[in-house]
């Protein structure tokens, strides 16, 4: 096994048997975690491939690109991997989270307000734990949010700073 | 107190109406967004947008503009904004994507992408899919097109950080694009009425420097696209210097032809003449829109096929 170098882009493995890389995990494994915990139909990746770059984030992308590249930017972070729960971004969250099924909490308009500031919020859910698509209805759609963390009655915004607002 | 539009004299000669001109220039430019169409359809970011009672207008010649009402929440301050189903993007600024009308599946250049309004169009345009390769060689300024891009859900975007007047495309392992986008840094004198200060570090020396480089990124891109393929070149600026010559350069030095930019607005031909300076006729099938024209800011097009 060969180490993550962090400053290119690696296309992942097919699957965990295909793996030269310590520690990377498959495109098998990712589109398996966003189906299992989130019902997002495998197929909804046909068309994309999957990078890592820098240590356990994980990159989605549609256009064409060899691997290893050595550029800024190929399509969007989708996830964090490499540590115990697998992370989300609230970019993917936005763009695919409207396949998701499972594991969506629907916030009322004072908490989605809440939400998008940053802050967290009590609320009660009674799904799983850890990391949550968070939504809310706009104009008749659930329209997802961003990712928050649900522990103990508590959702914790994930909204990075620069993509919080005061609405 | 009013900006001075001294350095704007100059072109009075090529200006129709050069009063309306002047008057235009300084008014405040109108707010706009284009919807985000990775994201939503019009209809959506409308219903979205009027259900947080934001008032806005929509503009015929491109449907997917509006523009916001003078009071009221800015571009980036909405809940439409934050789902990235719009983005703030000048009227004008929306026509070079436009007048390049990229294909879905195709490889596609933006050579000075940041911030990254063009280079998503350019995106929305080709339904997220195919190769946009959205580069600048402003490192300060890529963490804007990255995170714009990411904003607003580019999947088939990809970012680079070189000089563009001599670009590479080893590192995709393809060698041509089908189309380019060429929006060069400028002097940028049509956003006089976004920034009142824009003229303030004015100088006939800037012109002349900058249009080395504009020069330079356009040969470059003319020579990156496949024969048949297409390149826009734009600047926000009127200087024929940084226009009409440059354009003329890549004519005489590079296999490429002008083609007649076919947008639904008001604007003017490219000047073949300039202060004693003949250019190729064919640059009449250039655009300046000025900002008494549409009620926009200024902006040049040129629109180049290459080979055959």
């Amino acid at each position: 096994m060969s180490e993550n170098i962090g400053d290119r882009f690696d296309r992942l493995p097919e699957t965990d048997a295909d793996r030269e890389v310590e520690g990377r995990v498959s495109r098998e494994g990712v589109v398996e975690y966003f189906e299992d915990r989130f019902g997002i139909p495998p197929e909804t990746f046909e068309d994309y491939t999957f990078w890592e770059k820098g240590a356990g984030k994980i990159w989605l992308y549609r256009g064409e690109a060899p691997s290893p590249i050595e550029v800024e930017a190929i399509g969007m972070t989708c996830l964090r991997t490499r540590q115990e729960h697998w992370k989300p971004t609230t970019d993917f969250a936005q763009r695919f989270g409207s396949e998701a099924t499972r594991c969506v909490i629907d916030l009322e308009p004072d908490a989605a307000r809440r939400f998008v500031a940053g802050e967290d919020g009590e609320i009660a859910w009674d799904g799983d734990w850890g990391y949550l698509i968070a939504a809310h209805d706009l104009v008749g759609r659930r329209e997802p949010i961003g990712v928050g963390l649900y522990v103990h009655g508590e959702l914790r915004s994930m909204v990075p700073k620069g993509r919080q607002r005061d609405l | 107190m009013e900006a001075p539009l001294d350095p704007l004299e100059r072109y009075r000669p090529i200006v129709d109406d050069f009063e309306a001109f002047l008057a235009a220039c300084r008014r405040p430019l109108p707010r706009a967004v284009r919807v985000n169409t990775i994201k939503a359809t019009v209809e959506r970011a409308a219903a979205v947008l009027e259900r947080e009672g934001v008032e806005f207008e929509r503009r015929g010649w491109n449907p997917q503009l509006f523009t916001l009402a003078e009071e009221g929440p800015g571009p980036g301050s909405t809940l439409a904004s934050f789902h990235g189903l719009t983005y703030g993007q000048e009227e004008v600024s929306t026509v070079p994507p436009l007048v390049l009308d990229p294909e879905p599946g195709e490889r596609v250049w933006d050579a000075c992408a940041a911030p990254g309004g063009k280079a998503t169009q350019l995106a929305a345009l080709m339904d997220d899919s195919g190769t946009i390769i959205a580069n600048d060689d402003n490192l300060g300024r890529l963490s804007a097109l990255r995170f714009n891009a990411e904003r607003l859900g580019a999947t088939a975007l990809a970012v680079t950080n070189q000089d563009a007047r001599n670009y590479s495309l080893n590192p995709f392992g393809f060698d041509e694009f089908d189309r380019a986008l060429v929006d060069v840094p400028c002097s940028c004198e049509g956003t006089i009425r976004k920034n009142p200060d824009t003229l303030e570090g004015w100088s006939m020396d800037h012109v002349h420097s900058v249009s080395g480089i504009q020069r330079d990124v356009l040969r470059r891109a003319v020579q990156a696209t496949r024969e048949g393929g297409t390149v826009v070149y734009s600047t926000c600026t009127f200087a024929p210097e940084e226009n009409e010559a440059v354009v003329n350069e890549a004519l005489a030095a590079e296999d490429c032809r002008l083609r007649e930019v076919d947008i639904e607005l008001e604007y003017a031909p490219g000047v073949t003449e300039w202060e004693g300076d003949e250019y190729d006729p064919s640059l009449e099938r250039a655009a300046r829109i000025y900002p008494h024209h549409n009620n926009t800011g200024g902006f040049f097009v040129a629109k180049l096929e290459v080979g055959a």
